[in-house]
């Protein structure tokens, strides 16, 4: 592999990670939104680099998918749940920003410490980063989940998430084209789900505010 | 009929069954179409037992193992079906829920038997996957069905409790496959369970054991292993109760499986981690978690899904010990607590339609005011608690012999947990089946009995005298677990 392409891979895949610690920070719903949506589209454009240098015309697929549907339509339908509602200055937070970003800052450096270790082994050096890297994205994403109150932000911190998983699946040479389709496929369907559960929330509360689901636990009456 | 078309229809029936209940209006013929389609499934199951089985390929594999998986899986799935077909109706007169959504129901439902199928009789680690995730998607829909917002939380919760888990597994499976493909080579073969199995000796042991961590903490998650349990409750509790019961006997079971199978990979490779170990630890936490926690349940199908978090930990323990006795005893209690739990809520969906309510306190003196209803949950309740004769006595018997036998620490604290979850059945039992009957006006029933009662005929008849063939089959199987 000559080193300019491992180069981009590696910017791709970095730059991936970068923008998951701005989406830790955004505190106006449309702005996460955007944040997101550029998330994606470099997640297609690592996984159009990745079909690239490896020579394997099926993850192009991938990579369409995720720059259409996860850059472009997803966003476009959440931002219209969120004019809807009229959410768009409550991106409300468990704990501050500060603690946020040092949990994440962690929380990388846990992944790039294991996952390095744990490839030494592999001749690939491509591989190994890009999975350090997947690991980081997806640990940030979960990350995002647990610190969001709002039904929104959620699954915005969890479709983050699935993008470190499509790296990783990107990086992983030669992983069969059954499982790529079916992972994009499932966010589809995932997302349908989502939407589907916004809209009925909706229907009952006048906020998507997860705490004001929790009053209606059986437990607690 | 050979073997091959008999897998073919495992998985054909309900696909196309799905296919058909999406476009037929008219809840009654659905719902004894479901029926037909999930007798047709499990014939179809049982079948594969007698024939010669088709040869490994890239996607499906049968094998002694998942051959009892499945015939538990569709035979549930049967009576379940069946239960639902007698029960739903009345869920459409109380006006929980509309003619369109018993349409997307039944389609639902042969959607979720067509996923826990597929991921069972998958030879192939990535479609496993997505067998899992088809299935718990379907699930989350149907447990949302009522559009209460109990409903609505318990639906969203457990669909990111549940996504979140099969996102970490899908991260494990996909370093499964980094393990091995320098061994097996790129593509397709690298993710073959035969393959993987054969060469697993060969496989970078670290890669190994950080996957297997992803995948028990994701697949754990649907198991409702403790730390991950949040979602299983809220799910039992709000879903329709048919659902529920498909959720503790069968979805559970399919996850727990995919441990399993990710279990053997890892006790193939001489250098990984023992997956041991983990399991022990996991299975003994759910275990004395939930039996805590059974004692503040005010909600009945509440205490019936803490109960499933407790048996749970109990087969996860059972399986972690190993060995042809533990895997033997993990097996049988595996099929126990499936037949029992779902007779139980078959029992409980009854009560709460005749009552009205899922509250404990208001449950009050059934073996009086329906004795057929009060005294089948009595023996149900008896068997999940452990106690003798039942099938669930025997195999819980197994666990703690052939744990004492091994580590006997570790029985102790079973046995504790144990105990108390058997003074918290007992307790809540006694409330709900004597005594003198609740002051309100009783509903009619209109759920079938009899699935309740063939469960607890065959618990018993298990527990009683269990079928030759059946303690070879389950050796076998036990050797095979290793």
């Amino acid at each position: 592999m000559t080193s300019y392409a491992f180069d981009i891979s590696h910017l791709l895949a970095g730059s991936l990670v970068l923008v998951s610690f701005m989406m830790l920070y955004q505190d106006r719903m449309y702005a996460l939104l955007r944040t997101f949506a550029f998330q994606a589209f470099l997640l297609a454009l690592a996984v159009a680099w990745q079909a690239f240098t490896q020579n394997a015309p099926h993850l192009y697929a991938t990579a369409a998918i995720a720059l259409i549907f996860k850059a472009l339509i997803v966003p476009w339908a959440l931002a219209r749940v969120v004019a809807r509602m009229g959410i768009q200055r409550t991106v409300e937070t468990v704990t501050g920003v500060v603690p946020t970003m040092l949990l994440g800052m962690g929380l990388v450096a846990l992944s790039i410490l294991l996952m390095l270790r744990l490839t030494e082994a592999a001749g690939n050096p491509l591989a190994r980063e890009d999975l350090a890297f997947a690991l980081s994205a997806i640990l940030l994403g979960l990350l995002m989940m647990v610190t969001r109150r709002n039904a929104v932000t959620q699954v915005v911190g969890f479709m983050s998430l699935e993008n470190g998983l499509i790296l990783a699946a990107a990086g992983a040479q030669g992983m069969p084209l059954v499982v790529e389709i079916s992972v994009a496929f499932s966010v589809l369907v995932a997302m349908i789900v989502i939407g589907v559960f916004l809209f009925r929330i909706r229907e009952r509360f006048d906020s998507v505010d997860i705490e004001a689901l929790d009053a209606f636990r059986g437990e607690r009456q | 009929m050979s073997g091959s078309l008999a897998l073919q229809g495992v998985l054909v029936l309900p696909a196309g069954a799905a296919l058909l209940l999406a476009a037929l209006p008219g809840y009654r013929l659905s719902a004894w179409l479901n029926v037909t389609a999930s007798l047709a499934t499990f014939l179809a199951a049982a079948a594969l037992f007698g024939l010669e089985r088709p040869a490994p390929g890239n996607f499906l594999l049968v094998d002694d193992l998942n051959i009892v998986f499945v015939v538990l899986n569709t035979f549930v799935g049967l009576t379940a079906a069946f239960f639902s077909a007698s029960y739903i109706g009345h869920e459409l007169e109380t006006g929980r829920v509309t003619p369109g959504n018993l349409r997307f129901y039944h389609a639902m439902y042969q959607v979720m038997m067509f996923g826990m199928n597929l991921a069972l009789v998958s030879n192939n680690i990535g479609l496993m996957w997505v067998a899992v995730e088809l299935a718990t998607l379907s699930t989350v829909l149907m447990v949302g069905l009522y559009r209460t917002p109990e409903a609505l939380e318990a639906a969203w919760k457990y669909f990111i409790l549940g996504s979140v888990g099969i996102a970490l597994a899908l991260f494990g499976t996909i370093l499964v496959y980094l393990a091995a493909q320098p061994v097996l080579g790129e593509g397709m073969p690298s993710m073959v369970w035969t393959n993987l199995i054969g060469a697993a000796a060969r496989f970078d042991p670290a890669m190994l054991n950080v996957a297997f961590v992803f995948l028990l903490v994701g697949y754990g998650t649907k198991v409702g292993l403790a730390p991950f349990h949040a979602w299983l409750p809220d799910a039992h509790a709000e879903g329709p109760t048919p659902i529920s019961a498909v959720l503790s006997g069968l979805l559970l079971n399919v996850a727990l499986y995919a441990v399993l199978r990710f279990k053997l990979l890892m006790s193939a490779n001489a250098a990984a981690l023992a997956p041991g170990p983990l399991m022990i630890g996991l299975g003994l936490l759910s275990l004395v978690f939930a039996a805590f926690m059974l004692y503040q349940r005010r909600d009945i199908k509440r205490l019936f899904a803490y109960s499933s978090i407790e048996h749970m930990g109990i087969i996860v323990f059972a399986f972690g010990i190993g060995g042809p006795l533990a895997n033997f005893a993990g097996l049988l209690h595996m099929v126990m607590h499936s037949l029992t739990k779902s007779a139980i809520f078959f029992g409980v969906g009854n009560v709460a339609q005749i009552k009205g309510t899922q509250k404990l306190a208001d449950i009050r003196g059934l073996t009086q005011s329906h004795p057929a209803l009060g005294w089948a949950l009595v023996l149900a309740v008896l068997s999940i608690a452990g106690m003798p004769p039942s099938g669930v006595f025997m195999s819980e018997f197994l666990v703690v012999t052939s744990s004492f036998a091994r580590m006997p620490i570790l029985a102790a604290i079973l046995v504790f947990g144990l105990l108390l979850a058997l003074g918290a059945l007992l307790l809540r039992l006694t409330g709900t089946a004597f005594g003198e009957p609740g002051g309100k006006k009783d509903h009619p029933m209109t759920g079938s009995l009899v699935p309740l009662w063939l469960h607890m005929g065959l618990v018993y008849w298990i527990g009683l005298a269990m079928p030759g063939a059946m303690v070879a089959w389950f050796q076998s199987v036990a050797a095979m677990l290793g």
